[in-house]
């Protein structure tokens, strides 16, 4: 029923289209001016002409509303890692840059268009060529574009090359559809050897690891990955079944995840999650989400449905490579605490070797 | 080539030989039918498939939990009680990508006015081989028939993104689209390359070969440089592409491990091992980034015609836009690797990708610029064509803009795979190119089936797709910026993004209407086809060679002797000329200078 009311509505929707035009076409011919020409003339010149002015306007106001709403780039302005605030900065001056360059020339080219909309009569300069202007506008975005890779390349090379001296903290990631796993290298800093065909669901060895690498031994394997503050972290990332991505946003962190290979990012972790919670603007952000739930849990109820829970900002690491059905919700929570609180807590998780359920 | 030019003028060509309906219109060889029929199949019919698919996803997304019976009407079982399969959203995700990408942008774009201008406007009576060319169309109706199949298909149609990266697309158990589906995409665009290659070599043949008395090289219309290096572009990269497809064909069915390696699902370990899925990103991307350029590449042509045309102006700077298309082109080549930054490659290799991809925006400025001042003290008459090659120029100067953020490895880092990325390249390679191929339609309309397009529903469908095109991909770009990631069936599960509901329904809103407009846009196409006005010979008074040719088709474009060509094609408002226009077949007068 519902199928055929789509078609019915689908079909009148046609038909109006089509009746609109007959219309048109019937007033057309009833005035006394017939030009039968389907050329454009002076009117239709003077109307899209100032259209084009109204156009230019439209895209100065959609962009300004943009920057209104959605200005402060939540995830802009305040990154929780030591490098972030280097791709921050970077961000700003190339959204500046741009930001000159799609006012000036949007205006000069719905301008002109405006300006030097045909007429009857009117006979346009013939202007072929002017090698100075044109090395000028080859020579000047060259420059621009010099110093940006320059400052691009710089702050790239400083984010990929990992420092050995700060002796970070080594954690695998660990991807597999749907979910993700961190390990922990424990006390000697060394993740255990491992391979995708060791892995035995029996014996609970999950992630494939060696079971006679020493290093392995105190390896620990979580669901929630928690960073100290202030320590050098470096993630090796591992997948055992498909291409995925550890996105961590609020870090300015990503990397691929690759099955047969080990990728990896490193990062300082700056802010602890609890901080990060108090900053003004994660206060409002936080008020104003769960303003929207409310609206939305109202709208559940009278449904009959549960209501949503309140929402507290935690960091999150998100996948960010196509990975099959349940990749919208392949997600892990992600805590940043002081040193003492990530001691106290890595304590109280099991290590490999006694987490490993004995051969019957 | 001989044959042509022992063609006698003082006879009708039509009467050589008998055409019966199956060798008109079916399988001609004539290179307007052709171009006739890429259209139909091309940009008609693939192009209401894929803008359809991301309506529904567009519908998905802004309200991604309420059942609709638009899913139930149209993907059925795929939408239990009006609900999507999360499946299904990443099959529509890929069926768009591909669709929109190579039938409808690449042989829909480039195979109607490569076909349609390359002999008309070089002044040939057909392309170098007829024969071949016919084939090539029929390749690509064949890859159309089997994509289209493969949407039927019971397990659901590939479902790994248009970049099908492997393991996702090369094992079975990973997803259901990667069964029968997946095979049928990887023959598909097996047959698509086929055809493509040559097709391109056929246009490149042509160009070199078939130009008409003094249509030396820096003569040629900037349309015709466009489809000629877009050929050149596409025989260079699309074998590998096959290359890629035909190793992920060996690894899904015959056991090899060319991109897999250490795999373990659904609790089994399978056999490959040492391959690597980067290695297919490598081979993807190296056809793939210039697959942009080829895409684009025509409509930069297009719009250089046609802007030329409508401001009654010279184009700016017409070796300057040569060069910057050599330019782009040797480039694109190239910058493959600024689709990988984080793939796990070597970040010194980001380095030199991150170096090259910036360079593109030099030429691309260039380009920009010299538009622009084409405008500049013209006479501009707003013809349909003109309208959509301004709004050419605008979104891929928007779109371009944000291409020196992406571009940056630094910056890609948080941008990769957010919704930025999608705002990208929607803008500067989907939209720019749309415009251009409406653009064409437009301006080539009354050549095509000399009859006239109704211009007031074309100036309706030009502003509101304007209005449309940057209602949706401009506030895009702010929630890519927010961290939201695309190809998610739904944001619900990230209470983070719950801000951002707001505006993907806004999107929507827009897309929605962008999308119905394009029937007016359809209806205006099939009923001029039929009913619309007879075209005079030369409507636009344009100067390039088409427009000497016989409106009404016949077999050999031209009904006498092929015109010979004095001057560059863009001897608008000349001085010490009484019309605003000299076309390309006039002598020079004496002591002028050419340009």
């Amino acid at each position: 029923m519902n199928t055929f009311l789509t078609i019915l509505i689908l079909l009148f929707i046609v038909i109006a289209i089509w009746q609109i035009v007959k219309i048109y076409d019937l007033t057309q011919v009833s005035t006394v001016v017939i030009d039968n020409s389907e050329i454009a003339n002076d009117e239709d010149n003077r109307i899209n002409g100032n259209l084009m002015l109204g156009f230019l306007v439209f895209i100065y106001v959609i962009t300004i509303v943009c920057f209104i709403r959605y200005g402060d780039f939540p995830l802009m302005s305040n990154a929780a890692s030591e490098h972030g605030s280097k791709i921050d900065n970077l961000m700003m001056v190339s959204m500046v840059l741009i930001f000159i360059v799609q006012t000036f020339t949007q205006f000069f080219l719905y301008y002109f268009a405006y300006k030097y909309k045909g007429q009857k009569g009117n006979k346009a300069l013939f202007y072929s060529d002017n090698h100075k202007l044109e090395f000028l506008w080859t020579i000047i975005p060259a420059i621009v574009l010099t110093v940006l890779i320059t400052y691009g390349l710089v702050t790239w090379s400083e984010i990929m090359n990992v420092d050995q001296d700060e002796d970070p903290m080594v954690i695998e990631l660990y991807a597999q559809q749907f979910n993700w796993k961190a390990r922990y290298s424990g006390e000697d800093n060394a993740l255990g050897k491992s391979n995708v065909r060791l892995i035995d669901i029996d014996r609970a060895n999950i992630l494939g690891l060696d079971e006679f690498d020493p290093n392995a031994q105190d390896d620990v394997i979580t669901t929630e990955l928690h960073l100290p503050v202030g320590k050098p972290v470096l993630f090796k990332m591992r997948s055992q079944d498909v291409l995925h991505s550890a996105y961590m946003p609020h870090f300015r962190a990503q990397m691929n995840c690759v099955p047969g290979m080990i990728t990896q990012f490193g990062f300082t972790p700056s802010v602890t999650t609890i901080d990060m919670r108090k900053t003004p603007k994660m206060v409002e952000k936080i008020l104003n989400i769960n303003n929207i739930r409310v609206e939305k849990s109202k709208d559940l109820q009278e449904k009959g449905e549960e209501a949503l829970d309140p929402y507290e900002f935690d960091y999150l690491l998100l996948c960010n490579k196509i990975c099959g059905k349940s990749h919208y919700n392949m997600q892990m929570k992600i805590i940043v605490e002081t040193q003492e609180e990530f001691d106290n807590w890595i304590n109280q998780q099991t290590k490999f070797e006694n987490s490993l359920i004995a051969q019957k | 080539m001989s044959e042509y030019i022992e063609f006698d003028p003082t006879e009708d060509h039509g009467h050589h030989h008998k055409e019966t309906f199956i060798t008109k219109y079916i399988f001609s060889q004539d290179h307007k039918m052709i171009a006739k029929q890429y259209l139909i199949t091309g940009v008609l019919f693939m192009g209401v498939i894929g803008i359809l698919m991301s309506l529904l996803m567009r519908l998905q997304i802004a309200w991604p939990e309420e059942p609709n019976i638009i899913f139930e009407f149209f993907l059925g079982k795929w939408a239990p009680d009006g609900v999507m399969d999360a499946d299904i959203y990443l099959a529509l995700v890929t069926m768009h990508g591909t669709i929109m990408v190579f039938f409808v942008l690449t042989a829909g774009l480039s195979g109607t006015f490569s076909n349609l201008l390359i002999p008309l406007q070089l002044g040939a009576r057909d392309m170098a081989s007829g024969f071949l060319n016919m084939i090539s169309f029929w390749l690509f109706f064949l890859s159309t028939v089997i994509m289209v199949a493969s949407i039927f298909v019971e397990a659901g149609p590939a479902a790994a993104g248009w970049t099908i990266y492997p393991p996702l697309s090369a094992v079975e158990l990973a997803q259901g689209g990667s069964g029968l589906g997946m095979t049928l995409w990887l023959v598909s665009m097996g047959i698509f390359i086929a055809s493509s290659l040559i097709g391109s070599l056929n246009y490149i043949v042509t160009v070199i070969n078939l130009r008409t008395k003094g249509m030396k090289l820096t003569r040629m219309p900037l349309t015709i440089w466009a489809f000629f290096v877009t050929a050149i572009i596409g025989v260079i990269s699309f074998p590998v592409l096959l290359s890629a497809a035909l190793l992920l064909i060996m690894d899904r069915s015959f056991g090899t491990s060319f991109f897999l390696s250490d795999i373990f699902i659904q609790g089994e370990v399978l056999h490959y091992q040492g391959g690597s899925p980067v290695l297919f990103e490598h081979l993807f991307w190296f056809l793939g980034h210039p697959e942009v350029y080829i895409v684009l590449l025509p409509a930069l042509g297009i719009a250089s015609e046609v802007i030329s045309t409508n401001s009654r102006k010279p184009i700016f700077g017409y070796k300057a836009m040569i060069l910057s298309i050599l330019a782009i082109a040797f480039l694109s080549t190239i910058v493959w690797g600024h689709h990988m930054f984080i793939s796990g490659m070597n970040p010194f290799l980001g380095s030199v990708f991150t170096f090259t991809t910036l360079l593109i925006a030099i030429p691309s400025a260039v380009k920009a610029f010299n538009y622009i001042t084409t405008l500049w003290k013209g006479n501009i008459q707003f013809n349909p064509a003109m309208l959509f090659s301004i709004g050419f120029v605008s979104t891929f100067i928007t779109g371009g803009l944000t291409g020196i953020i992406l571009g940056d490895s630094a910056l890609d880092i948080n941008l990769h795979d957010t919704y930025f990325v999608v705002a990208h390249f929607h803008l500067v390679m989907g939209i720019s190119a749309l415009y251009g191929l409406f653009s064409g339609v437009y301006h080539w309309f009354p050549m095509l089936f000399n009859r006239m397009l109704n211009k007031n529903l074309g100036y309706v469908h030009f502003w509101v797709t304007a209005i449309c095109a940057y209602g949706v991909f401009f506030p895009m770009h702010f929630i890519g910026m927010a961290g939201l990631p695309r190809r998610y069936y739904t944001n619900s599960n990230f209470p983070l993004f719950d801000d951002l509901a707001d505006t993907n329904k806004i999107i929507t809103g827009f897309a929605i209407v962008g999308g119905l407009i394009q029937i007016v846009f359809l209806y205006n196409f099939i009923y001029s086809m039929f009913y619309g006005k007879k075209s005079p010979q030369n409507p636009w008074k344009s100067n390039t060679l088409e427009w000497t040719a016989s409106m009404k088709h016949i077999h050999g474009n031209w009904q006498g002797q092929i015109p010979e060509v004095y001057r560059w094609p863009y001897d608008y408002s000349k001085p010490g000329y009484d019309e605003d226009f000299v076309p390309q077949n006039i002598p020079m007068k004496k002591g002028e200078i050419e340009y």
